[in-house]
């Protein structure tokens, strides 16, 4: 084990608490009235972003869904910019208009975080095409939910980035439930990575709860794709502990699965490791999750002091001059 | 930019030269779409332009126009500047999702931390017996979109000027180009680039006030001819933008004449006309008559037969028909 190796390990296991608390943070935003409208926790899914943006290089971009709270997070936006988005205030990454589903940093190359089911894909397909005619060897990710490989714009953008070898990686988060409905009532397979075969590029089931994994195999896909030879799709195994959005309770879920899936829970699958190489101990971990906490509360409390946007300063958002 | 120089080419052909002098102006301009370098395109506005630019600039699609028109908002985001070719405006629809949910409002989630610098160029119009699924205009199926622009071009001259001003545009345009204009000659001033959300006054009159798009244009000039003959002088202005709608030049023109005539190559119910006829009746606009539209029949749609498409597309006699009626000279 390098320190390096280490630094990371330590680096991913803060991340990922962070977006597991911020998400529970949001909960209890939303019960106080904080935060309103809708929102799609991924808690139980935070290997994936985690661990895929590690192996993103800082020039590279991503989009991605409503259900993104994870990859801003892990992108790095500050969580009382991400508060700050959810409670509508100008403080917040869009100025308080985007919300839950929009958060977005262009700063960081967070180019995207889209509302409507499978929008995100051609977008970053066209990213990736715009960086291989300006001669760049930057990457472009997309990350999707398993409901999206249903839908025309997931076919069509593997098939143009296909045909033009463009570099931009497809993560299919494969949490087994597209909204309310199981996976295999609406795909007619359970490997979704094998929907990338029609169109000739590597499609690669992935267990998504393991961020050492998920972050190897995005190295290669994005290695893959800098050096000129296409895109791939990525299938992450994962799992979300709560129900599709705000006003699900996640009913239809069948007796035991949540619990056979919180057996390999990100974090402690990550925190074990830490625990073994004697990184972190238990007890280490167990301080480190009330600092994050106490970081969290600090976060939404700053961002709650913000002030709400004017709707007329809105109206630059609009047009570009 | 050089002064513009005064040319004379067909429609076809200015389209043409706008795409050449601005993808010669700004690498960063694309043309992408369906058979776009394949022999020049399909109505070969696109002629010469894979030689010239090569095909990283000049890109045939797969056929897929939501995917595609998300594709070019990806790359807008990147630098790019991709002006991305309907080949009927008919196909708009199945790109609603890009059109709609994403070009206008992009920006605006972001909180205006990025510009989508696409154009849409929708090759639109009856008049080809092209059948019902080739032949609308499709000019006001979007205009109710905060985000978007949307253009349309009656004359060579015009279709040059609005094309490179919507191409330098930093926000989503969708550019209206009539297919029954392809063949027709006008002078283009080389060069030029038009302002965005102007209307254009074509002819001078004091008696009417007709407003047109596109192909209906030329019948609004052809039948103001008529009425010139008759007696009747009617001011024709080609509105040219739909979003942002040019008012002022309409209500100028409608404060003196006191009488409006709207002709429009889609049904009346939900486009610019019925706008322009609400707004103004808002502002309690004054009257000699009241004012009246010219359109496609709101029971019927486009036929292939080619006797009921040229039927059922307003013709210069129906707008000289109508104009007289508001003049109270039937």
């Amino acid at each position: 084990m390098t320190a390096t190796k280490s630094d990371q390990h330590l680096a991913w296991y803060r991340r990922m608490l962070e977006i597991r608390l911020f998400e529970e943070k949001v909960q209890e935003l939303f019960m106080e009235g904080l935060i309103q409208g809708t929102t799609h926790l991924c808690q139980g899914q935070e290997a994936v972003s985690v661990g895929a943006i590690a192996a993103m290089r800082a020039d590279d971009v991503l989009t991605n869904t409503y259900r993104g709270h994870g990859q801003a997070l892990a992108r790095g936006m500050a969580p009382e910019t991400a508060f700050a988005e959810l409670m509508g205030r100008r403080t917040g990454g869009s100025g308080g208009v985007g919300g839950s589903m929009h958060l977005v940093d262009f700063s960081m190359g967070n180019i995207g975080s889209n509302a409507i089911v499978g929008a995100g894909l051609p977008i970053a397909v066209g990213a990736a095409m715009a960086f291989k005619f300006q001669g760049q060897d930057r990457v472009a990710l997309t990350f999707f939910g398993d409901g999206a490989t249903n839908i025309g714009t997931f076919h069509e953008s593997l098939n143009m980035a296909a045909v033009w070898s463009a570099p931009v990686v497809f993560i299919i988060e494969n949490n087994l439930y597209g909204e309310y409905t199981p996976l295999r009532a609406t795909a007619p397979l359970d490997d979704l990575a094998r929907r990338a075969d029609p169109f000739g590029i590597p499609g690669i089931v992935v267990d998504g709860q393991d961020v050492d994994v998920v972050r190897d195999a995005v190295a290669t896909a994005i290695a893959r794709a800098r050096s000129g030879a296409g895109p791939s799709l990525l299938e992450m195994k994962t799992y979300r502990y709560r129900g599709h959005s705000r006003s699900d309770p996640a009913k239809y879920r069948p007796e035991g699965e949540l619990e056979r899936w919180k057996r390999r829970d990100p974090i402690n699958i990550l925190g074990e490791r830490l625990a073994a190489d004697r990184i972190l101990s238990p007890e280490a971990q167990e301080e480190l999750a009330v600092d994050v906490q106490r970081e969290i509360d600090a976060a939404a409390h700053r961002a709650a002091e913000a002030p709400f946007p004017e709707l007329e300063e809105t109206a630059s958002y609009v047009y570009a001059e | 930019m050089s002064t513009p120089n005064n040319v004379e080419m067909t429609y076809r052909d200015a389209i043409n030269a706008a795409l050449v002098d601005e993808m010669a102006a700004d690498d960063a301009v694309l043309l992408m779409g369906e058979d776009v370098a394949s022999d020049g395109g399909v109505f070969k506005t696109n002629t010469g332009l894979l030689e010239r630019f090569g095909p990283q600039r000049v890109i045939n699609t797969p056929i897929c126009e939501n995917t595609f028109t998300g594709v070019a908002l990806g790359m807008s985001l990147m630098g790019m500047r991709p002006v991305v070719e309907f080949m009927f405006a008919d196909f708009l629809p199945t790109a609603a999702d890009a059109i709609v949910n994403q070009l206008p409002k992009y920006r605006y989630m972001s909180g205006g931390n990025c510009s989508v610098p696409v154009t849409i160029r929708a090759v639109s119009g009856a008049t080809g017996r092209f059948g019902t699924q080739h032949s609308a205009t499709g000019e006001s199926w979007f205009m109710g979109l905060p985000g978007l622009k949307v253009v349309t071009a009656s004359t060579p001259g015009s279709a040059y000027s609005l094309l490179r001003g919507a191409i330098r545009e930093n926000n989503p345009v969708i550019f209206h180009e009539h297919k029954g204009l392809f063949g027709r000659k006008g002078p283009v001033a080389r060069g030029e680039v038009a302002e965005v959300g102007k209307a254009a006054v074509l002819r001078e009159g004091d008696d009417l006030t007709i407003v047109a798009t596109l192909l209906m244009v030329d019948r609004a000039l052809e039948a103001a001819n008529t009425l010139a003959a008759m007696g009747i002088e009617a001011e024709v202005i080609d509105l040219r933008w739909i979003r942002p709608l040019d008012i002022d030049t309409v209500r100028k023109s409608v404060g003196r004449t006191k009488r409006l005539l709207v002709v429009e190559e889609q049904v009346h119910s939900g486009g610019w006309g019925a706008t322009i006829i609400s707004r103004l009746a808002a502002e309690g606009t004054a009257y000699r008559a009241a004012p009246r539209a010219v359109s496609l029949p709101d029971h019927l749609l486009m036929p292939y037969s080619p006797q009921l498409e040229d039927q059922i597309v307003p013709s210069a006699a129906v707008c000289v028909d109508a104009a007289r009626g508001l003049c109270g000279s039937t």
